[in-house]
């Protein structure tokens, strides 16, 4: 009864904001599978945000799994390897699911999968060599925003960091991949951590799920307890989307508030996601570096919803092949969750690095909100776990008042969709956002010039 | 919309019993006039035809609610007219009106017609033969220092006189809890619309508790602080505005209500705060997460 009445009371106190959205963890049973190789890989030269590659391989070479392909001299970028072996064919732009082009390399398979001779674990021995070890990984941020590993590892000296925090929140419905990860790896996502917290003198560590996963709690925390030294937390968060963003998972964790437009290094965090913290254990252990993910294959239209372990650069098509193909009536496809990810126009583009997962549904299975007028509920300001009014940018947005979209503070905008959600009225709101923070960045180039 | 369709039917019910069938025949009068406005409107504009959000429905269902049984028919489409035509679709059609279409229509008959506007029939009076008994308002006898006919029970029940859908309590408490439980409205407004007549009334009556019952079920209050403030398109879009626009519009009608010549002021007081709505959400816009207020900044300069 009081719940309720709490529940009736809420909207006065707007609180987070934030929605409750349906689970969806379909696949949550599913250990992930490994996807044999596909007879050719298509690697883009951007996998990450940053600087893109170039390719250090030229066409007609032999690669082999592991080695490094294309690489870039500039600090906010990751290596990128060879996930198959075989010989390289071409090297031209492609189309990635977002629909930018990127330069890329084909390589055709010889069958062999052979590893490169060049693979041996790092010598670690203090801080340089792990940022640099993990830097030769190719690893970036595996929970979809792809941000390069080693740049948040280079800790400047006026920042320090007190906090890590692992991210196992996945909010997103659907994907169950970070769980599958806690659950199958829980001993090389503890040792990392402990690994982190030695070599960057980090004395705290946070991991955080969301409570909708009582199994991945539970068994964090008892490995944490057998084999950490009692400074890693295991906490339980409330499930509301969206709990895994990164400036709501620091606060739910730590009750610090990143500022507008700052990092979690300014209060003193440093965000990993979970995925990313097992690699880095087994990238020490064995030196094989980010040569395959594991994605979540999940949805109405697909005939064997399961997780699956890829190669990097496999085409989508074929992954979705693999997990028994598309069944009739097919609506959507979506390259990542249901609230942040991209409807894809087609299937023939490569996996990189940062997609956690594939979703195709069926017509009706989806709810497709038809666009009607605005009728200023205020839901979308209520929900906006960033305190924005997506209405107001909406109208800005229409009256091309650059002004008033950069009073919005719209630049906060992470996209995640969570007004959308809530509108009653069917607004696409996020895309208006997008055009917003595009526009604003249109002005300061024109007025920078 | 179909939700407040649906917590309007209590009272819809309610109005017929009390006022029998001329509240029917005003209600569809007011609700296909409003739709047919809405209808000819739209394609003379050459807009989307917008009849199936039942906006409209609403419209006339509320603007109905707000006028006496004994009004005459040919009335009901002026307010339908101002209600449809001027305040929502010269502006932009739905979400785009400045004020509540519904409570401008009133306002309008009621400043052109203001003695067919106030003349009140008694409950029940409905199937006598002979010419209808009129009688005066609980608010209006208050006013003039009269001991009101109807008891407490009566105004729980709604057998007061009174325009149609303002009377019944019972039927617009349910309608409103229907809404909160739907979660159509916050009760930020309702309760700081009625919370604020409450606590003035109680002071302006010299904490008489029957004069406070009087004035929380008298009149539109109800019905205003339930179904008219919280019309989405004319209230603020925060919370924190919200209840600074319950609290004005409470204000504005006791003030009416105790010194103005009016013996009912809700209808002027949502009136006036809608129109302070633009001004209210400048002043209300939400600090986005990790805000830190200037002056905090600036001591983190100094620092």
């Amino acid at each position: 009864m009081l719940k309720h009445i709490a529940g009736v009371l809420s909207p006065i106190a707007r609180g987070r904001g934030g929605v409750k959205v349906p689970h969806n963890k379909n696949t949550e049973d599913c250990r992930i599978i490994r996807m044999p190789a596909p007879d050719k890989v298509v690697l883009p030269m951007q996998q990450h945000i940053g600087a893109p590659c170039s390719p250090t391989v030229k066409v007609g070479d032999t690669v082999k799994v592991g080695q490094v392909i294309g690489d870039s001299d500039k600090f906010i970028s990751a290596p990128i390897h060879a996930s198959i072996s075989g010989k390289v064919t071409a090297i031209a732009d492609t189309v990635l699911a977002n629909g930018r082009m990127a330069p890329a390399v084909t390589i055709e398979s010889d069958g062999e999968m052979a590893l490169f001779e060049g693979i041996e674990p790092p010598k670690v021995t203090d801080a340089d060599s792990f940022r640099k070890a993990v830097r030769d990984s190719g690893l970036v941020g595996l929970g979809g925003a792809g941000f390069p590993s080693h740049v948040k590892f280079a800790l400047s000296p006026d920042k320090p960091i007190d906090t890590i925090v692992v991210n196992a929140a996945e909010c997103e419905p659907h994907i169950t991949v970070d769980y599958r990860e806690c659950l199958d790896n829980t001993l090389y996502i503890i040792r990392s951590l402990m690994i982190i917290k030695e070599y960057l003198k980090i004395p705290h560590a946070v991991i955080a799920v969301e409570d909708n996963k009582p199994k991945a709690i539970e068994k964090l925390q008892k490995v944490a307890d057998e084999v950490g030294d009692g400074s890693i937390k295991v906490m339980a968060l409330k499930s509301r989307y969206p709990q895994g963003a990164e400036k709501m998972i620091v606060y739910s964790a730590t009750g610090r508030k990143i500022p507008l437009g700052k990092l979690p290094a300014d209060v003193g965090v440093i965000v990993m996601n979970v995925t990313s913290t097992a690699f880095i254990g087994r990238y020490l252990e064995t030196g094989k570096p980010l040569v395959s993910r594991s994605m979540t294959v999940d949805g109405s239209a697909i005939i064997k919803p399961q997780n699956v372990r890829v190669p990097i650069g496999t085409s989508l098509h074929d992954v979705i092949d693999f997990c028994g193909g598309f069944t009739t009536n097919l609506d959507k496809v979506i390259a990542g969750g249901p609230m942040m990810g991209t409807a894809l126009v087609t299937t023939d583009v490569p996996i990189i690095k940062s997609y956690n997962a594939i979703l195709a549904f069926q017509k009706g299975t989806i709810i497709d909100k038809p666009d009607n007028d605005c009728i200023r509920c205020g839901r979308c300001s209520q929900v906006c776990p960033m305190g924005l009014m997506p209405t107001n940018v909406m109208r800005s947005v229409k009256a091309r008042d650059i002004d008033g979209l950069k009073d919005s503070n719209v630049i906060a905008c992470m996209q995640c969709g969570t007004c959308a959600y809530a509108c009653p009225a069917g607004r696409p709101l996020v895309q208006y956002l997008v055009l917003a923070k595009d526009m604003i960045r249109e002005d300061g180039a024109k007025s920078g010039s | 919309m179909r939700d407040v369709i649906i917590a309007l039917v209590p009272a819809l019910i309610a109005s017929v019993a009390i006022f029998g069938p001329r509240s029917l025949l005003i209600n569809a009068v007011s609700i296909i006039s409003c739709m047919v406005f809405e209808y000819v409107t739209r394609k003379i504009l050459k807009r989307k035809n917008t009849l199936s959000d039942l906006s409209a429905v609403v419209t006339g269902l509320l603007l109905a609610f707000n006028l006496p049984s004994t009004l005459p028919i040919w009335m009901v489409p002026i307010g339908a007219f101002v209600a449809i035509v001027v305040v929502k679709q010269f502006f932009g059609g739905i979400g785009q009106n400045f004020v509540n279409p519904a409570l401008m229509g009133r306002i309008v008959l009621m400043v052109s017609f203001p003695g067919q506007m106030s003349t009140w029939v008694a409950p029940y009076n409905w199937n006598e033969t002979v010419d209808a008994v009129t009688t005066a308002t609980p608010l209006f006898e208050l006013q003039n220092g009269a001991t009101p006919t109807a008891d407490l029970l009566d105004m729980l029940l709604g057998t007061r006189g009174g325009c149609l859908g303002e009377t019944c309590t019972i039927a617009l408490i349910l309608g409103g809890a229907y809404l909160l439980a739907r979660k159509v409205i916050s009760p930020s407004i309702p309760l700081s619309f009625i919370g604020t007549v409450a606590v003035f009334m109680l002071i302006a009556g010299g904490f008489d508790l029957n004069y406070l019952a009087y004035n929380l079920m008298g009149g539109g209050l109800l019905i205003g602080a339930i179904f008219m403030a919280t019309d989405y398109a004319t209230c603020p879009l925060t919370s924190k505005g919200k209840i600074i626009y319950g609290i004005g519009c409470g204000l504005v009608a006791c003030v009416i209500r105790q010194f103005g010549s009016y013996n009912e002021g809700v209808s002027f007081g949502i009136i006036l705060m809608n129109l302070l709505v633009p001004h209210i959400d400048n002043l209300t816009k939400l600090k986005p997460f990790g805000f830190i207020k200037e002056k905090k900044q600036k001591e983190a300069k100094a620092e």
